[in-house]
């Protein structure tokens, strides 16, 4: 069990500046999700905690103890890869063994023929088969140990690789991307399964994923990443919810969230896609806005005008329970995606002019660098203050 | 199927000159093999006959055979081909696989200035080494030893290269698992990459004894002692000395010199075209 601390982490490969002073602590028994489009860095952090990579500046600790100048296996970390990685020519039980064999025994003790007389090593041998039975037997593939991987089912590998990581009882588990190989189904299957293991376990998970499904479910807190940079990290409700930055409520969601431009007529009104939407916007008259708002915050409305948006409606998608209405706005060539209840909506069909309400609330502004404007409603008065200055 | 819709496939005129062509060539190749078994069956007139038969009228064989087995000590030239071809296969794999390794998945300063210089070995060829090698053999007073056969083949950039392109289809993350597991970048390369790479060492292997099994070159220069030599040079001491033109015993010493070549193959064929593709796809 361990705390992570990371603090501004550098890593270039030539040119290219993979992380630009990445800073991180990751909470004891935390399950920590690092989210970002492919690209992102996200898995040259990851690589870096292990040890696997090292990084140009900043430094690492993982339970208080500094770990820059560790080699991989002296970190107390495992990993789960994207590709398993397990090795093809041995079985399943020597693959989730090996890092017992090579932690417990010595090198004469591992030697081929000759280790097995040295007096102790059958002791320690029988052991380490016991743990690697009750941990295969924990996670279902009991039955397999004496298969190769190349046998093996996705899922299957999938579980030997968590097992081997799992045998060794390391301090912090690191999580590569472990579902993407698998199919839709069995990636559902399996989050529920990492989650219930982080429960039992209790250990630190940092989890790597360009997934935000897997990202929302598994996580206790969510580090958005873009471009090298740590954007937010926060409960996942939170990033979806209240974004510190457009790159991050554009990258949570989905269908995505609309995002319209906006311009301050006066205080507290906001002309937008030819409407008037009551939002707190204070002294910023004549300002460019981009107004973020999810497509589930939409509500069917009576008429157009103050208060609510107006389109025609280009397409409808059913989804069950909800409809996604896509809409073109009458002012501008803004395209919509609205939510909308099914029975609240029954009769919406393509072509039709509709009206979509929005509550002031459920506004999220953005300025023009992307960040974004907090709605301050003090005492009836609403005014907008850049984030980042609040945090300040 | 495809050859139930297409019933005359092989009898179009491209296929039929492609087969031509390419049962042409087998034949060429094949040739002088069938004529050294047919002529180590057949007594010594027989052989220098006008008229051409692949068999025997008189079955020789025993004869040609014992006389090879017995006149030269045909036993020990094979004997010393095993121990040397074993010695050098060992000592090649211990040498290559960490240096391929390093090559292929370990990252340093001068890496593909020391790959480039693989590539430069690899397109030396060995004669030109032969005079320095055979001076600094006398330098170090190895000349008609085992060793004087072994040591100029102990470092084989072929083998180097084969390894490295074979490791580099090896994902990294095997790596990355590996070094978290605990394993030293040493017992990587024997535990981890030479275990995966098994198709391409008995590539290696085969080419390794194979060319060192049928070597002439270098130890006519390294030995002169005849209870060293390997199975040509001692065929040619054979012929020269004891046998003059007797060719049938003759043969029949080159027919077992060569068999164990052709048992080894054929068992290990299905990898040795494995680890020739290997890699080729992915």
């Amino acid at each position: 069990m361990a705390s992570v601390s990371i603090d501004s982490i550098h890593k270039n490969y030539g040119a290219t500046s993979v992380l630009r002073g990445v800073s991180l602590s990751i909470a004891d028994g935390e399950f920590l999700t690092l989210l970002g489009p492919s690209g992102c860095g996200k898995s040259t952090l990851l690589r870096i905690l292990a040890g696997l990579e090292v990084q140009d500046a900043g430094s690492l600790s993982i339970g208080e103890r500094a770990v820059d100048n560790l080699r991989p296996k002296c970190r107390d970390v495992a990993m789960v890869f994207q590709s398993y990685a397990l090795y093809p020519h041995m079985t399943v039980a020597s693959n989730m063994g090996l890092p017992l064999r090579m932690r417990r025994l010595s090198t004469f003790e591992r030697l081929p023929l000759l280790g097995r007389l040295l007096p102790g090593t059958a002791r320690i041998a029988a052991e380490i088969d016991a743990e690697v039975t009750r941990t295969a037997k924990s996670l279902g593939i009991g039955h397999l140990l004496a298969r190769k991987p190349g046998q093996l089912s996705g899922g299957q590998r999938q579980r030997v690789a968590v097992g081997r990581a799992m045998v060794r009882h390391p301090a912090v588990f690191l999580m590569d991307e472990p579902l993407s190989n698998l199919d839709a189904k069995l990636r559902v299957q399996m989050r529920a399964e990492i989650k219930e293991l982080h429960q039992r376990l209790g250990v630190t998970f940092v989890y790597v994923t360009h997934d935000q499904a897997e990202a929302m479910t598994l996580s206790d807190r969510v580090a958005v990443m873009l471009d090298g940079e740590l954007l937010q990290v926060a409960p996942p409700q939170e990033i979806y919810a209240d974004p510190d930055d457009r790159r991050v409520a554009e990258f949570i969601g989905s269908p995505k969230i609309n995002m319209l431009d906006g311009v301050v007529r006066e205080r507290g009104l906001i002309d937008v896609a030819g409407s008037t939407l009551a939002i707190g916007a204070d002294a910023l008259a004549g300002a460019h806005l981009t107004l973020g708002i999810r497509p589930e915050a939409f509500h069917l409305a009576e008429r157009g005008g103050q208060g609510a948006l107006t389109g025609s409606v280009r397409m409808i998608e059913h989804m069950g329970s909800d409809l996604f209405v896509h809409l073109d706005l009458a002012g501008g060539d803004h395209p919509l995606i609205a939510r909308l209840l099914a029975e609240r909506a029954p009769h919406v069909v393509p072509g039709q002019t509709l009206h979509v309400g929005v509550g002031p609330d459920r506004v999220l502004l953005f300025d023009h660098d992307g960040r974004r404007l907090r709605q301050e409603v003090e005492s009836g008065r609403a005014s907008v203050t850049p984030i980042r200055e609040v945090a300040r | 199927m495809s050859i139930n819709m297409h019933p005359n496939r092989l009898l179009q005129p491209s296929a039929i000159v492609r087969h031509a062509v390419l049962l042409t060539t087998g034949a060429l190749i094949l040739v002088p093999f069938v004529w050294m078994v047919s002529l180590s069956l057949k007594p010594p007139g027989e052989i220098f006959r006008a008229s051409f038969s692949f068999w025997p009228t008189q079955f020789y064989g025993v004869e040609n055979y014992t006389k090879a087995l017995t006149e030269a000590p045909l036993p020990r030239y094979m004997g010393n081909g095993l121990i040397v071809c074993a010695l050098i296969l060992g000592l090649q794999i211990l040498v290559c696989a960490p240096c391929a390794y390093a090559l292929a998945k370990l990252r340093f300063p001068g890496r593909d200035l020391l790959f480039a210089m693989v590539l430069i070995g690899l397109l030396l060829p060995h004669q030109v080494l032969s005079l320095p090698l055979f001076v600094l053999g006398y330098q170090l007073g190895i000349l008609n030893t085992y060793a004087a056969l072994i040591f100029p083949y102990v470092v084989s950039p072929f083998g180097i290269f084969l390894f490295r392109q074979f490791f580099k289809t090896i994902p990294d993350d095997v790596v990355h698992a590996a070094r978290l597991d605990g394993l030293s970048e040493i017992a990587i390369v024997w535990k981890i990459m030479v275990p995966m790479a098994l198709p391409a060492l008995a590539a290696f292997s085969i080419f390794s004894v194979v060319g060192h099994w049928n070597d002439l070159f270098w130890p006519l220069i390294a030995v002169r002692d005849e209870s060293l030599m390997p199975p040509p040079l001692g065929i040619m001491a054979f012929k020269s000395e004891e046998s003059g033109n007797d060719y049938g015993p003759l043969m029949a010493a080159s027919t077992l010199i060569v068999l164990p070549l052709v048992v080894a193959f054929l068992a290990a064929q299905k990898w040795f075209v494995e680890g020739m593709t290997g890699g080729a796809v992915k």
